[in-house]
């Protein structure tokens, strides 16, 4: 009924077709010209983004239900284990914050002798990352917070264990970001034990960073560990980001084929920190913590 | 009248919501590379069916979504699905007639191109993909078009006789 209603009206003509097909081509070509030359469509695009939203909450609700149902039928004995690690965890951590406490007043003291800003702790705010895949094309996800959290683009994503990625496209209630393992990401780091600076560059493997820029004789070796410089200003410094696992020294090339292991496991993790580094806006609610 | 037509679209409507859900849920890291276009394949489908209703705009805003959601840049796959469907719409009396193997053949090509131009906006922004992820999904797509057409088919149809 409905079908033939349609091709009653001269079959095969769709009115004014092409014109409306070259319009919409010119219109989606001026938008990618503005949206790769600047940010000027930003608010469009986190106003639709937000029309998205529903859709990535039934996406997520599923895998949390199953998180969830797991955590529900743990067994006790299985709990009490688990408690008694984290207990031990605890003290342990405790002991080591009480030597930080002191060092963290020592710098401060050593800072304020050399006329330097004082900054050791960066405010932190916790973010879930959804179980949303983002863009196939890069290495990215999708977290539950966005600029109404007060969530800013090129903001550090700190796991656990080492530093996660960055957020390049800050939406109204999820973002997006970019991991440290995608090939466009680059990432100035220093070596810990001797404070050589480079850059660490993504390879498009989860599990693998490269540092092409490391000169022959440079002093780097299997195990070291790479920590964020700070300098870029996107990273706030000292955070861990990779160990390096292999080191090639080729003679007649000028730069050692060097690779690392990032220390967080990019592929594992559901829970990151997004740093407000105090470089940024928020220095006035960094003092107060 | 009123009636009627929303009960016509409501499901489209619902196949794309479901199509997005399909393209940004999560799969395995050993067959994300081969995610079917699931959005691309509806707008195919739905162009072909009813094309009066569903061609150029609606491919156009479903692509604009889809470049939110994925973070893309805006108008990439707005104007690849608009090529789609415009493509679909041109030739959609010749396409109704093939029996499913020869429309699976032609949408091979179709969704080739899709692939193509995003591919190629790719390149002129400069963001280095690769091949895999160009050509995982056409195969998946095409191998998945003819249970979709079915499907769909029994959804539109069997809703008419009903």
């Amino acid at each position: 009924m409905v079908a033939s209603r349609e091709n009653n009206n001269s079959p095969g003509r769709i009115p004014a077709l092409g014109l409306r097909f070259l319009g919409l081509v010119f219109i989606s070509i001026l938008l990618m010209y503005l949206d790769n030359r600047d940010d000027h469509l930003d608010t469009v695009r986190r106003n639709i983004g937000a029309t998205v939203y529903p859709v990535r909450i039934i996406v997520d609700a599923p895998i949390r239900l199953w998180i969830w149902l797991g955590e529900s039928v743990t067994s006790r004995n299985d709990l009490e284990q688990e408690l008694a690690q984290f207990r031990a965890e605890r003290l342990i951590t405790h002991g080591r914050l009480q030597k930080l406490n002191a060092l963290e007043a020592e710098n401060a003291r050593l800072r304020a002798m050399l006329d330097a800003r004082s900054k050791v702790r960066d405010r932190t705010r916790v973010a879930e990352i959804m179980s949303v895949d983002a863009n196939p094309y890069n290495h990215s996800l999708v977290i539950n917070v966005g600029t109404q959290d007060g969530i800013f683009d090129g903001q550090a994503l700190v796991g656990a264990d080492g530093v996660i990625g960055q957020v390049i496209k800050a939406g109204l209630m999820t973002s997006l970001a970019m991991l440290i393992s995608d090939t466009d990401h680059a990432l100035p780091v220093e070596v810990n034990r001797n404070g050589l600076r480079t850059i660490v560059v993504g390879t498009g493997t989860i599990d693998s960073l490269e540092l092409p820029f490391v000169v022959n004789n440079a002093d780097i070796h299997i195990g070291d560990l790479l920590v964020t410089s700070g300098f870029g200003g996107a990273f706030p410094a000292g955070y861990p980001v990779a160990v390096v696992d292999s080191v090639t020294r080729i003679p007649q090339e000028p730069y050692a084929k060097v690779t690392a292991m990032p220390a967080a496991s990019l592929g594992q993790v559901r829970e990151v920190l997004l740093v407000f580094s105090s470089t940024n806006k928020d220095e006035e609610a960094t003092e107060d913590e | 009248m009123n009636r009627d037509r929303t009960s016509r679209r409501l499901p489209v409507f619902m196949s794309f919501v479901v199509g997005l859900i399909l393209t940004i849920m999560p799969l395995p890291e050993a067959i994300e590379a081969f995610r079917p276009n699931w959005l691309a394949i509806l707008v195919i489908f739905w162009a072909m069916q009813l094309p009066h209703t569903w061609s150029v705009g609606t491919a156009w805003i479903v692509g604009i979504i889809l470049d939110v959601s994925q973070g893309t840049l805006l108008g990439q796959h707005a104007l690849a699905l608009c090529c789609v469907a415009f493509i679909i719409v041109r030739f959609h009396l010749l396409m109704r007639v093939f029996p499913i193997p020869q429309l699976t053949a032609a949408v091979f090509p179709i969704l080739a191109i899709y692939q193509f131009l995003l591919f190629w906006i790719n390149g002129v922004a400069g963001v280095d993909t690769p091949l895999i992820v160009y050509w995982g999904p056409i195969i998946s797509s095409t191998a998945l078009w003819p249970v979709v057409i079915i499907l769909l088919s029994n959804l539109r149809y069997g809703k008419r006789s009903g």
